[in-house]
């Protein structure tokens, strides 16, 4: 048990539907409060949705789980409003070092430009996010149905019913849509009968949550058969609380029971600690993992995000990340299906940009599994080349991958993007998540991401008076329009004073982008027209 | 760039017997990681992803 941290018991209430008939309405049903559906709770509850969140427990994740947070899904965090309780309770890090038996075989920097306000990684205990998105969502008015658990669904054209189990009975939810963020173990994909296909990797690994006074940097550390643990490698990562991850890989034939004992544990990680210092193991778990996903995410009404939808391995972080890019996706596209604002066709390019996301998570995520995990003889002479040349050769640390780690995927085919006319450079093409910048806002320091999201923007760069009313007002209120200047101080613009969103956006006088709610580029133009802008924000509303 | 298979080794016969002198004396699996490293090493230096596969292709059809 964690000496570090007590679990919160949230109160289960009865139901009241239980008495009234056995139907509870609300427009949408989700599944699951773990971290996908508290953020897809939080986003609906902004867009002023009325919905159900169930969950099968009365607590937070058992176990540290998924502990890295990238700086996407940070600032995803952030439109929410728990990205600052989130990087308050964790650690900050950006830092990657790779070892080859007892040598530093190299080293990376995930974000090692300055401008931005959040980090490339926080890393915080799972349980200790969860609670924060549980607190948010109350401050929203909102609340979880603890000890409700999904035990059947009937999808219909035109509706779903799903049957909720609780201590007290059973009772219906009978909503628009249902969200299914029930993990990777979905229970509604398996009452759906849904095909789950993918690859099983014959490897275990043994994950250990270790508190101590380590003295080691708030880095990432892979060791690729170390002198501690020969033939295999290890993960250490560092979480809040002074507790430390480490990952032991143990192969196939290990006995997952046996290697949980601690009289097998606590060897292995005096080994690597290589001294006498006093720890706690607070939790300990063996772990096989698979790399999957549904075909599609999109069922009817039934709206797949998360692990329910995709699986990967964990070297490179790519799954509660992954999982957030989902609903950052689906909130906005969803709420507007159900105010009738967009067709529920918008619904399609969910799928097609989730799954163009979980194939380029799940490829980089077999890779580095390849990698580590090598499947044949002849895999594991060239990953040993690789690692014997890493020592000596720089080319070959490029090579070396103990997990590519996760950005957010640009949605480069995307049919909400309308593509350029005109000419830029950089990476801010439509499809892609806007770059964060530093920025004055009403003469206080400030972040261009926090200025931006949660509707359709037009960011406007250094332009014209007369041409930025003439936007403002031919586009009404279908658009916010966003001013930025980097040439001094401006009464009502943003102040792009290191001149960081210019360069980031490649931008010109008089330069616009047209971004989604979920902040990805719609489109760009030199010179913006009224009609110019209503086409691209027609298409990208799904219209 | 495409992958160039006309004659470009200038002295061939040189260059096999060295190729085969460093395989002396290796067991099998010494002379598997040996050529892995050569591979990664040339690879490296041609550098260019559609030749590497061309490479790959046309050794693959020549086996």
């Amino acid at each position: 048990m964690p000496s570090t941290y007590k679990a919160p018991e949230y109160p289960y209430a009865r139901p009241p539907e239980l008495a009234a008939g056995g139907v509870a309405r609300a427009q949408v049903a989700i599944v699951g409060a773990g971290p996908i559906g508290l953020a897809a709770a939080i986003d609906l509850a902004l867009h002023g949705i009325d919905f159900i969140l169930v969950d099968d427990n009365n607590t937070v994740s058992v176990g540290s789980r998924a502990i890295c947070y990238a700086k996407r899904a940070l600032e995803i965090l952030d439109r929410l409003g728990c990205g600052d309780a989130v990087c308050a309770r964790g650690i900050e890090w950006k830092v990657g070092k790779v070892f080859f038996r007892d040598e530093l075989a190299y080293q990376f920097d995930l974000l090692p430009e300055p401008g931005h306000k959040r980090p490339a990684f926080v890393n915080l205990q799972q349980y200790h996010l969860e609670e924060c998105m549980v607190a948010r969502l109350a401050e929203l008015g909102h609340g979880v149905r603890w000890k409700n658990k999904a035990v059947g669904i009937d999808a219909r054209d035109d509706g779903v019913r799903v049957a909720v189990e609780t201590p007290d009975g059973r009772y219906a939810i009978e909503a628009d849509y249902v969200i299914a963020a029930d993990g990777a173990r979905s229970a509604l994909r398996d009452l759906m009968g849904l095909e789950w296909k993918g690859q099983v990797f014959r490897d275990r690994f043994l994950i250990a949550d270790v508190h101590m006074k380590g003295e080691f940097p708030t880095e990432r550390w892979f060791w690729f058969d170390p002198p501690f643990h020969p033939g295999q490698s290890v993960l250490l990562h560092r979480q809040a609380d002074d507790v430390w991850r480490i990952d032991f890989q143990l192969g196939w034939d290990a006995d997952p029971e046996e290697e949980k004992k601690p009289e097998r544990v606590i060897p292995r990680i005096r080994a690597m600690l290589g001294d006498d210092r006093p720890f706690e193991l607070e939790w300990v778990s063996v772990y096989t993992f698979q790399c999957r996903r549904l075909d599609h995410f999109v069922h009817g009404r039934v709206l797949f995000a998360g692990d329910a939808a995709h699986q990967v391995s964990p070297f490179g972080a790519r799954g509660a990340n992954s999982g957030f890019q989902d609903t950052d996706n689906l909130g906005w596209k969803l709420s507007r299906v159900l105010r009738g604002e967009s067709p529920s066709t918008l619904l399609a390019s969910y799928d097609s940009e989730r799954v163009e996301a979980a194939d380029e998570n799940l490829k980089n995520s077999t890779r580095a599994t390849d990698f580590i995990t090598p499947k044949s003889a002849v895999s594991r002479i060239f990953r040993d080349a690789v690692l014997a040349l890493s020592r000596t050769h720089p080319f070959a640390r490029r090579l070396v991958n103990s997990g590519r780690l996760s950005m957010p995927t640009t949605h480069r085919a995307s049919p909400l993007s309308t593509p350029d006319h005109d000419s830029f450079a950089g990476a801010m093409v439509p499809g892609a998540p806007a770059a964060d910048a530093p920025v004055q806002v009403d003469g206080h320091a400030g972040w261009l991401l926090d200025c931006l999201g949660g509707r359709f923007d037009l960011l406007l760069f250094d332009a014209e008076d007369d041409a930025a009313e003439a936007l403002a007002a031919g586009l009404g209120d279908a658009v916010r329009v966003v001013r930025i200047t980097s040439s001094g101080a401006v009464q009502g613009q943003l102040i792009d004073f290191e001149g960081h969103a210019e360069h980031r956006y490649d931008a010109r006088p008089g330069t616009a982008y047209l971004l989604r709610p979920d902040q990805h580029v719609a489109a760009r133009w030199r010179a913006p027209t009224v009609d110019g802008v209503r086409a691209a924000l027609a298409r990208a509303q799904g219209h | 760039m495409a992958l160039n298979t006309e004659p470009n080794i200038a002295r061939p016969d040189d260059f096999y017997q060295a190729l085969i002198e460093a395989h002396a004396g290796l067991s099998e699996v010494q002379s598997a990681a040996l050529n892995a490293r050569l591979i990664l090493l040339l690879a490296n230096q041609v550098g260019d992803l559609e030749t590497l596969k061309e490479a790959i292709a046309a050794a693959k059809a020549a086996g």
